[in-house]
């Protein structure tokens, strides 16, 4: 099966940009795109679609990377949790690198923590299941994307009847961090590159209050070169016709309801509550947390630490960056004082940051 | 030997490790192993510049679809000789294994150094074996070095790229990357994508012939894939380079593995890859018999030495769009080679 080179076409990438030249032809004045995942602002400097697109097209980036939205105060839990005797640090990878107030778990793991990487989360259970004399925490970061694999991973470690398996949750939902963002009147966002795939648990019609309530146009868009500049020039389309609607360009994966099945048990072991947001602040309704029923694997209230006072460094535009307001070019530590080697922020560190995409494609 | 798995006293320089050396590793190398066993290798004298290279092997999984870290610490070393123009004359092998190590294993990657020390016509004649306790090291490590004459008249080196040159890959790009991350434990990744471990010794002996001193670098795209190594040279060389992406051979299989990962194929390492920038002239006679060289049948022309400049590395993007390529900061993948 060709997984890529047909989203990656030459001839078709030119017809889709001359189209998206014609649309905006009479535009007066500047349309604003935000794209609040992080495989997408990869995948806009991996493939120099900015320099690509008319001028009147601007692409910011907003808060779509999990570890990038991920508070600080978070990591210094986390790296709280690591320095416990008879822990077990699980996450995956991004996390053990992004700095805290003053340590990161890359950090405590070169000196003696028990810190490791996996890929799903049921590797977590089953690393507690072989080590029963240690209390295993997964870090459970990210958006709808991954919370229904680790509510999966809290039903099974319950089926076994598991005592040392637990979360230390930071789960983000959309759309609600995009209400909170088209409400700043210093960003002015005309329209939405929606993710592609938290759209395909969540389902296209989760974005109707919000359109409806902003009049903002919003398209949820695929990956691949191809279908980022589809997604485009359907959301020009929008703009340029006055039009708000949610549109889906990822109809190869999205439908209008979603995954249900991932949703009930998402839901089943989660709840919504409000969340911290780096550089953005609390969002009434945008986490979830761990339902009462499931209390016994919430690693916050079952393994009580002493969590520093949270320091954010000073100078890092992290915050800016992550609102779309300013590019990491804007930051006086970019390529200085920060570098993937040596982040300061966790938009360097991630793979899916602005500050990591910028630095390695920019 | 009587223990089928690999105990401290193996390590020991007593009876046990006396039992190991010529039960398992000597009839395994031999052919290519001294026989000797004193406390140096002595090799003839030869005329000409040597090469000396050294380079450990950590790779985990130790065997991985299309290779084992036997092969892989032959080749390696191998390849960096033959990258500065060396044919190889002698290696070292360095064994450090975890107590409890299936000799069974042992004697599999053995067996897969001989078979490539053979293939790359080098003598393996002297080396070491140690054993650490279990949970001190991850099964076994290798360290090998090797010793090479340089080809007369031959100076290829990373500051040689000149403006107009072009760059030639002899294949597909990110093979043993995704190779090694796809059977890593925890990862469920199904696929049939192998190493592309492999001598490349050969290959450059038929590049050099074809092209003598047009060809002004050589280098093995390892750690850091194709981009980093690139914009090693254009740092050295003092060059930009211009490389297009519908023209670097990526396996589809590799290329899907990548999206589904979140890597570029780019930054993958390869262990049987090797970039050749040759001047425009031998473009075509180098490109042909890399094509008829077992190792370079899917060789490419991937892009161009633009001009002198600061180090630019930038790639055309098959939608037609630009980008600048920056060195790899810290590991994409750990423990690949």
């Amino acid at each position: 099966m060709k997984l890529t080179t047909p989203f990656r076409d030459p001839e078709l990438a030119r017809a889709q940009l001359s189209l998206i030249q014609q649309i905006v032809a009479d535009y007066d004045g500047t349309m604003t795109l935000m794209e609040v995942c992080g495989t997408h602002t990869m995948a806009i400097y991996q493939h120099g679609i900015r320099a690509l697109l008319p001028e009147k097209i601007r692409l910011i980036s907003g808060p779509g990377c999990p570890v990038c939205v991920t508070p600080v105060d978070y990591v210094d839990h986390a790296v709280a949790l690591a320095r416990r005797a008879g822990t077990i640090i699980t996450t995956f990878g991004d996390m053990i690198r992004v700095p805290g107030s003053s340590s990161s778990l890359i950090r405590e793991q070169a000196t003696g923590a028990q810190v490791k990487i996996v890929y799903s989360p049921l590797d977590a259970v089953a690393i507690a299941e072989n080590n029963p004399e240690s209390e295993v925490v997964f870090l459970g970061v990210g958006f709808e994307t991954t919370t229904p694999t680790i509510a999966g991973a809290v039903l099974t470690a319950a089926q076994k009847g598991l005592k040392n398996f637990s979360v230390l949750t930071s789960h983000k939902t959309m759309p609600a961090p995009m209400a909170a963002l088209i409400s700043d009147p210093e960003l002015q966002v005309d329209g939405y590159i929606c993710p592609a795939h938290v759209s395909a648990i969540i389902g296209s019609d989760a974005y109707k209050p919000l359109v409806d309530t902003y009049k903002v146009a919003a398209v949820i868009t695929g990956f691949e070169p191809l279908d980022m500049l589809q997604g485009i020039a359907m959301l020009a389309k929008q703009i340029v016709s006055g039009e708000a609607k949610v549109e889906t360009q990822y109809r190869r994966v999205v439908k209008p309801e979603g995954n249900q099945k991932a949703r009930e048990i998402l839901y089943k072991v989660f709840q919504p509550c409000s969340a911290r947001w780096r550089g953005i602040g609390d969002i009434p309704d945008s986490g979830l947390e761990l339902r009462p029923e499931y209390s016994a694997f919430n690693a916050a209230t079952k393994l009580p630490v002493e969590v520093e006072e949270p320091r954010e460094h000073a100078g890092c535009l992290c915050g800016e960056i992550l609102k779309g307001k300013v590019r990491p070019t804007d930051c006086k530590l970019f390529k200085t004082v920060c570098t993937p080697e040596d982040p300061v922020g966790a938009c360097m560190v991630s793979s899916e940051g602005t500050c990591a995409a910028e630095y390695k494609y920019g | 030997m009587k223990s089928d798995v690999i105990l401290l006293g193996h390590g020991s320089g007593g009876k046990l490790s006396h039992q190991l050396l010529d039960d398992i590793i000597i009839p395994a190398l031999s052919g290519v192993a001294t026989r000797d066993q004193n406390d140096s290798a002595i090799l003839p004298a030869v005329s000409g510049e040597l090469a000396f290279t050294t380079d450990s092997y950590v790779v985990d999984p130790i065997f991985f679809p299309g290779g084992c870290i036997g092969d892989l610490a032959i080749n390696g070393t191998v390849n960096d000789l033959a990258m500065a123009g060396a044919k190889p004359l002698a290696i070292s092998v360095g064994l450090i294994m975890e107590e409890g190590l299936p000799v069974s294993d042992l004697q599999e990657i053995l067996a897969a150094m001989r078979t490539a020390a053979d293939k790359a016509g080098v003598n393996i004649v002297t080396g070491d074996t140690k054993v650490v306790p279990h949970g001190k090291a991850d099964k076994i490590f290798i360290n090998t070095a090797g010793i090479g004459v340089v080809r007369n008249g031959i100076a290829v080196s990373g500051s040689g790229a000149r403006p107009g040159d072009k760059v030639l890959i002899n294949g597909t790009v990110g093979d043993h990357g995704m190779a090694v991350l796809a059977s890593r434990e925890g990862l469920e990744l199904e696929s049939d994508i192998r190493s592309d471990c492999a001598e490349l010794h050969s290959l450059v002996e038929v590049i050099l012939e074809a092209g003598g001193d047009n060809v002004h670098v050589l280098r093995d795209p390892t750690r850091g894939g194709v981009a980093t190594t690139l914009k090693e040279i254009c740092a050295q060389s003092e060059v930009d380079i211009e490389l297009t992406e519908t023209d670097i051979p990526v396996r589809e299989n590799v290329g899907g593995a990548c999206a589904i990962l979140g890597l570029d194929p780019l930054f993958v390492a390869n262990e049987g890859k090797l970039l050749a920038i040759v001047t425009e002239d031998v473009t075509d006679k180098i490109l042909t018999v890399m094509r008829s060289h077992e190792t370079g049948r899917e060789a490419a022309i991937i892009g161009t030495v633009v001009g002198t400049g600061e180090g630019k590395l930038s790639l055309q993007t098959a939608i037609g769009g630009r980008r600048s390529i920056e060195m790899l900061a810290g590991e994409q993948l750990p423990r690949i080679c």
